[in-house]
């Protein structure tokens, strides 16, 4: 029998330097069945449509590592895999084959791809945090802030009303959002808003690791610069190890320690971002950051 | 006979029942069955086809109980099915050899086996006639002789055999590859009525619960689909009404006995509808052509609209996107039956003094709570 | 008897296809189990789901009690207990304790039940998670993988804007630590005599075709928060007009004398009993 899980089993925080928090290899996503011509990692795909079967590669063999306390960026044009990538990293969908290690969760012992849903379930509740582009795939409009940021400490088995009205409320403080507001439903919200809300709800069980995709997109420039200056001030305050989406390289220059330049499914360039920044080798690397300059 | 308890309640629903039987009988006058199926059949068909049982000397005499209540004739028809035991399946009735009293395509102007336009009321203007308030058993005899005169000048005469088999428009469109192929399947169809739904249905399921659908509600969610909640924008390929035959294989008849040694057990009136709508199609090289995707009708009776309703939901439910509520199989599915939808409103006429009591307690208490201070 | 029906109207196909969906039920307590539900002859809605449990398990020896708001003269109650009667021949009563099997909706009565009682309830919606997750296919899921997060959270979004959760009847209980379930619209002052009790309880929905059960000593907990105690209806100072009970579910009413807003036990038989037992006392 399972018996309910009351209290909220603690998260393991202490990271070894060289230990990486997220380590992911070999990951691919395909839509279509593949055939030998595309199966090759080598093998030239028009953009990323195999010429012979006509599958997509939206993510093709991509690695990366994330290390405790550091943002890395991942830029890359619309349809490049960026957001398929992190889609699959957060679970709303399954590779076709990688590996992903989640320090937080075992040590690292298993591939959390090949895990039980309910282990998935666990990691993203309280290992993850997501930030979506669009706040209607993170929120639930019609809650509360306050509930939306409870969300997922009661999946985290929190049974506390009091304990988590009060996170809540921290939370909502953090992210500049007058607590008056705290019982309105983020559908009332400005979009900037919304994204902040998200980020608190993402926080609320201090996850070892967030993930933002495309978090400015949309929003005004000021509104951009409040949610930029928030996301640098989370990882000051409190620690946390990021991965950011964005197709827009200056909101990576500001934010990144580390860069991976994405194009048709596959990653062509990773590397420090002032270097990045300062000798693109790819072609396409060179044109994004011309283009900012 | 055992004890009964008595109550209060009793002699109400007793009284009840006894006022509502009045209200039948009151005005002195008996419709008497036969009556009934032969002055509003397409009542009966209705009744028939959202009851999924083909019984029209029952379903009259359901019409007649119900006062000529749709809903409830079509309810007391499903309960007494419910106690039907099932001891034969048909042989799979193939609807090529529906004898078809009319058949038409909005596709192409001119069809092998020709337009037939049969007995409609498509191009009749809708006017009341005044003097069938006045019609008498002789006059209806005397119009059946003259109309019999007539069309025995006008109506094309057909041989019985060229109404028998008729070949079908959809034919010729895949002998053009351009209809979209699928592969034949023979899975054995799930009894609906046996079976509980589950999600994603297979296409016999789609099928079988659209045809028994309430009707309007077929109708209404098959406009929606293609007048902008959903994709489908049909061309009627085919339209057939007529008959089809209802066999059974002799008892102890090998696998695939020949059709000549089953029993025939009737005919009964259906009208199929095979509708062409425009879709993308991807072949295996990953290349993207239009190709036309059919959907399907069949209803029993001559219910025309809830046919092509059907064939456009029985295509938008294939796509099952929960973009929009018609290509939602759980959206269209669960609300699509009659005797579901009007239980389950009608139920919120029962008392609910409990829970309403406990309801009533919940508001207090928040109220007394002063309302919305979680920290307080 | 009517003539042209099966003994209690079902065919005996269908009787042992629903017995089966019970016993699945019994052993995975808590859990709805999808059945082919028939069409009978009241609505969907109605009590249709109570009604072909109650069928399926009746026999000739039974004795059948059938109940709506608690009352036995409920016109429901009284129309399902005809029905019953008609096509079965059973003896039907009012006394809880005389009855073998209980058919009920919205109310479980308030003398305990025992291991020779079956009670029967009628849901409309078995789905406890179904205001916070509309399709099946998801909620099928959550069930699976044993994630209520959704259940906890719509109490939480209540006691945010009310200061308490403001269900009403059919609070979601847990059931042996593993299933959330709908206990069916009985009163939040009901919920705890489904825990532990002696009895089996079946629950029936006809138009939504599921099944469930809670066999005998079962541990069944209403959801709560630790801060936030589950609160059943109160009736402070308030006893039942006919009988002078008090610490039993109490509907208002007016009294048709005096015009007086007053309490009634919504449960008629221990009402009348209780009278009677006041009456000899005194």
């Amino acid at each position: 029998m399972v018996t309910p899980q009351t209290t909220p089993v603690p998260v393991e925080h202490v990271f070894c330097d060289d230990a990486p928090v997220l380590k992911v290899c070999g990951l691919s996503k395909r839509f279509g069945a593949g055939c030998p011509y595309c199966a090759d990692p080598r093998a030239e795909l028009e953009r990323n449509i195999c010429p012979v079967c006509g599958t997509v590669h939206a993510v093709r063999n991509v690695s990366l590592e994330v290390h405790p306390g550091e943002i890395l960026g991942i830029v890359g044009e619309s349809g490049s895999g960026k957001s398929t990538l992190m889609q699959c990293l957060y679970f709303d969908q399954d590779p076709t084959e990688g590996d992903m290690r989640v320090a937080a969760f075992d040590g690292g012992a298993a591939n959390c791809f090949d895990v039980s849903r309910q282990q998935q379930r666990y990691i993203r509740d309280r290992i993850f945090g997501m930030v979506y582009q669009n706040p209607y795939l993170g929120l639930r409009m019609n809650f509360s802030s306050l509930s939306n940021i409870a969300e997922k400490q009661i999946a985290a088995g929190v049974r506390d009303v009091h304990h988590m009205v009060r996170r809540g409320e921290e939370l909502l403080e953090r992210v500049k959002i007058p607590l008056r507001r705290k019982q309105d439903p983020p559908r009332a919200f400005s979009g900037g808003m919304q994204q902040r809300v998200q980020i608190a709800k993402a926080l609320s069980n201090e996850p070892p690791m967030l993930f933002l995709d495309e978090v400015t997109t949309g929003l005004d420039l000021s509104v951009q610069a409040r949610v930029l200056d928030l996301i640098l001030q989370l990882r000051r305050d409190l620690g946390v190890s990021m991965v950011v989406v964005s197709h827009d390289l200056g909101v990576i220059r500001l934010l990144a320690d580390r860069t991976i330049v994405m194009l048709d499914g596959q990653v062509i360039e990773h590397g420090l971002t002032d270097q990045i920044m300062q000798d693109p080798q790819h072609a396409y690397t060179q044109e994004l950051v011309y283009s900012l300059l | 006979m055992g004890y009964v308890a008595v109550t209060g309640g009793e002699q109400a629903i007793a009284t009840s029942l006894d006022l509502i039987e009045r209200k039948r009988v009151a005005g002195g006058l008996a419709l008497d069955v036969d009556t009934i199926l032969s002055c509003l059949p397409e009542l009966v068909q209705q009744v028939e086809s959202e009851g999924s049982l083909w019984a029209p000397e029952v379903a009259a005499t359901a019409v007649k109980q119900a006062c000529g209540s749709v809903e409830e004739a079509v309810f007391l028809m499903r309960a007494y099915r419910s106690t039907l035991e099932r001891l034969y399946t048909s042989r799979v009735i193939d609807t090529d050899e529906m004898r078809v009293d009319r058949r038409i395509s909005a596709a192409f102007k001119d069809i092998e086996g020709g337009q037939i336009l049969g007995a409609t009321r498509d191009y009749s203007h809708r006017l009341i006639e005044f003097e069938l308030a006045d019609e008498t058993q002789a006059s209806v005899r005397d119009r059946a002789r003259e109309l019999a005169e007539r069309l025995a000048d006008t109506a094309v005469p057909a041989t019985p055999d060229a109404l028998a088999r008729v070949p079908r428009v959809l034919t010729y469109l895949r002998s053009i590859d351009m209809v979209r192929d699928w592969p034949v399947d023979d899975t054995e169809p799930v009894d609906i009525t046996k079976t509980p739904l589950s999600f994603p249905a297979p296409r016999s399921v789609i099928l079988q619960a659209l045809s028994r659908g309430l009707t309007q509600a077929v109708i209404a969610i098959g406009y929606a689909a293609i007048r902008g909640f959903g994709l489908s924008h049909p061309t009627v390929g085919e339209l057939r009404r007529g008959s089809v035959a209802v066999e059974i294989d002799a008892p102890g008849a090998v696998a695939d006995a020949p059709a000549e040694d089953a029993y025939y057990l009737g005919s009964i009136p259906v009208t199929e509808v095979e509708s062409l709508i425009v879709a993308d199609e991807v072949d295996e090289q990953g290349e993207h052509r239009s190709a036309l995707d059919v959907g399907y009708g069949l209803v029993v009776g001559t219910d025309e609209s809830k046919a092509i309703a059907m064939s456009v939901l029985d295509h938008s439910l294939r796509a099952d996107d929960v973009r929009f509520p018609t290509q939602d199989q759980e959206f269209v599915l669960y609300h699509i039956d009659g005797v579901e939808a009007t239980g389950f409103i009608s139920h919120l006429k029962l008392p609910h003094y409990v829970t309403f009591q406990s309801k009533l307690d919940s508001a207090l208490r928040s109220v007394a709570e002063k309302g919305g201070e979680a920290d307080a | 008897m009517r003539k042209n029906y099966n003994f209690a109207f079902l065919d005996e196909g269908s009787k042992r296809e629903i017995r089966r969906a019970i016993l699945k039920g019994v052993a995975i307590p808590g859990y709805q189990v999808p059945f082919a539900s028939r069409e009978m002859p009241i609505g969907r809605g109605w009590g249709t789901g109570g009604l072909q449990l109650t069928l399926s398990c009746i026999g000739p020896d039974d004795v059948l009690k059938v109940i709506d708001q608690g009352s036995d003269a409920s016109v429901n109650a009284v129309s399902i207990r005809g029905l019953v009667h008609e096509t079965t021949g059973v003896d039907t009563t009012t006394a809880t304790q005389d009855a073998t099997l209980i058919q009920s909706r919205h109310r479980i009565p308030e003398r305990p039940l025992t291991r020779d009682q079956l009670l029967v309830l009628q849901v409309p919606t078995p789905e406890p998670l179904r205001t916070y997750e509309a399709r099946e296919t998801v909620t099928k899921r959550l069930h699976a993988e044993a994630e209520y997060t959704g259940a906890y959270l719509e109490l939480f979004e209540q006691i945010v804007r009310y200061g308490t959760t403001t269900t009403g009847a059919d609070h979601p209980v847990m059931v042996e630590g593993r299933y959330v379930m709908a206990p069916s619209p009985i009163p939040r002052y009901d919920n705890a005599k489904l825990n532990m009790a002696e009895n089996l309880t079946l629950l029936g929905a006809g138009r939504e075709k599921k099944i469930y059960a809670v066999p005998p000593y079962t541990h069944v907990e209403s959801l709560a928060f630790d801060d936030y105690p589950f609160v059943t209806e109160e009736f402070e100072g308030a006893s039942c007009h006919v009988c002078g009970a008090t610490g039993v579910y109490l509907t208002q009413t007016v009294d048709p004398v005096t015009g007086e807003q007053v309490w009634q036990c919504s449960d008629t038989d221990f009402c009348a009993q209780h009278a009677a037992e006041q009456e000899s006392e005194a």
